[in-house]
C-alpha cells in the first residue's frame, strides 16, 4: 500500500519535471539520421558581442534523451579529425541545417575515426528530404 | 538560526541559464508547511518553530500526535522539524510556509537521507583498492592487511572494514537555489541532493562557518 502511494507521487513527479523541461525544448528541430552532413550554427560569445558560428560536419552519433538530445558531428580541420557533441535543445545552438543525407548502416559511425581520406566518404540517400 | 522548509524530492533534469549554459538541477516539492508549534524560552527553555509536512490519512498517526496537530488546526502531518529561533514573533500557529522563502542564488543546506547500500565491502564503502585480477592472484576485492601481528596483537578501533554503508543523515552544503515555482511549490536546486525521488529533504539557509569573505 505504501509502495503504490510512493509510486503515484513519483508519477506525479515525472510529470512536473517533464513539464520543466518542456518549457525548454525547441518546438520545431529538423529531423536528423546518422551520416547526414549537417551544418549547426553555434552562438558564441567574442568580447561582449555574439555572433553565430557555423560548424559543418557529418553526425556520427545521436543520443536521445528528451532536453538531454546530443548529436556528435565529426569533420577534418586542417587534417585534423575534430568531434563536437552539440545539445540540440540549447539556446547556443541557434540553427541546424541538414545539408546531405548520408546511407549508413550503423547506428554510431564511431569506424569513421580509423579511416581517412577518400575511406571517409558516405553515399548519399535521396529517399529522405533535406 | 533561519527558518527551512521540508520537501520531497522528485528527481533531476536540467535547465538553460541565460547564457545558454545547461545546468543539472534537482526538483523539490517544498512545502507547503504548517506551523505546529511555537516554542518560547519561559515554556521550553528555547525559542523555535516546529513545521508538519506531508498531508496522509489521520488513521496514519496516533492519537497523541493527531491530537497535537488539532491544537494548530493543522491536517494530519506526516513529518515534523524544528527550526531554532531568536525571534518567533512573525510566526503563528497554523501559518503556512511556501516555497517562496527562498530566493533564485540563494545558497542552501540540504540535510536527507542518503540510498542504503546495504552491506557494502572496501572498495565500495571506503574507496581502497583492489588486487590484481591475473596473473595467479586471488586477492580480488579483499581487504589487505588490517594491523600488525603479535604487537599489538588486536585490530584497532575505528579500522575501516566492510558493513553497512548509506541509509544514514547526509548533509549536501552550499548548494545554490537556480529557480523557485510559488505556485507549484517547486524549488530548483543546483546538484544532486540526498536520497532517491521521493524521499524527504530538509532545506535550510546555507550555515556559512568562518570570516565572510571581504
Amino acid at each position: 500500500m505504501v509502495s503504490l502511494v510512493s509510486f503515484s507521487k513519483i508519477m506525479n513527479a515525472q510529470e512536473i519535471i517533464r513539464s520543466i523541461e518542456a518549457e525548454q525544448l525547441k518546438p520545431k528541430l529538423p529531423e536528423i539520421y546518422v551520416g547526414d552532413t549537417v551544418r549547426v550554427g553555434v552562438i558564441i560569445q567574442e568580447g561582449g558581442k555574439e555572433r553565430t558560428q557555423p560548424y559543418e560536419g557529418v553526425v556520427i552519433a545521436m543520443r536521445n534523451g528528451g532536453i538531454n538530445e546530443t548529436i556528435t558531428v565529426r569533420r577534418i580541420f586542417q587534417g585534423v579529425g575534430v568531434e563536437r557533441v552539440f545539445l540540440l535543445h540549447s539556446p547556443r545552438i541557434e540553427s541546424i541545417k541538414i545539408l546531405r543525407r548520408g546511407k549508413v548502416r550503423r547506428a554510431k559511425l564511431y569506424y569513421l575515426r580509423t579511416r581517412s581520406g577518400k575511406a571517409t566518404r558516405l553515399k548519399q540517400r535521396f529517399d529522405r528530404a533535406l | 538560526m533561519s527558518v527551512g522548509i521540508l520537501g520531497t524530492k522528485l528527481g533531476m533534469t536540467q535547465v538553460f541559464d541565460e547564457t545558454g549554459k545547461a545546468i543539472p538541477v534537482t526538483v523539490v516539492q517544498a512545502g507547503p508547511c504548517t506551523v505546529t508549534q511555537i516554542k518560547t524560552k519561559q515554556t521550553d527553555g528555547y525559542s523555535a518553530i516546529q513545521v508538519g509536512f506531508g498531508e496522509t490519512k489521520p488513521k496514519a498517526l496516533n492519537k497523541p500526535l493527531l491530537g497535537h496537530l488539532a491544537k494548530s488546526s493543522a491536517p494530519a502531518l506526516r513529518h515534523l522539524s524544528e527550526y531554532r529561533l531568536d525571534n518567533t514573533s512573525e510566526f503563528a500557529m497554523g501559518q503556512q510556509l511556501k516555497a517562496d522563502i527562498f530566493t533564485p542564488g540563494q545558497i542552501v543546506d540540504v540535510i536527507g537521507t542518503s540510498i542504503g547500500r546495504g552491506f557494502a565491502g572496501y572498495q565500495k564503502r571506503y574507496n581502497f583498492g583492489r588486487g590484481p585480477m591475473s596473473h595467479g592472484s586471488k586477492n580480488h576485492r579483499a581487504p589487505g592487511s588490517i594491523g600488525a601481528g603479535t604487537t599489538p596483537g588486536r585490530v584497532y578501533p575505528g579500522k575501516r572494514m566492510a558493513g553497512r554503508l548509506g541509509g544514514g543523515q547526509v548533509t549536501i552544503r552550499k548548494l545554490t537555489v537556480v529557480r523557485v515555482d510559488p505556485e507549484r511549490n517547486l524549488v530548483l536546486i543546483k546538484g544532486a541532493v540526498p536520497g532517491k525521488a521521493g524521499a524527504l529533504l530538509n532545506i535550510v539557509p546555507a550555515k556559512l562557518v568562518g570570516k565572510p569573505k571581504t
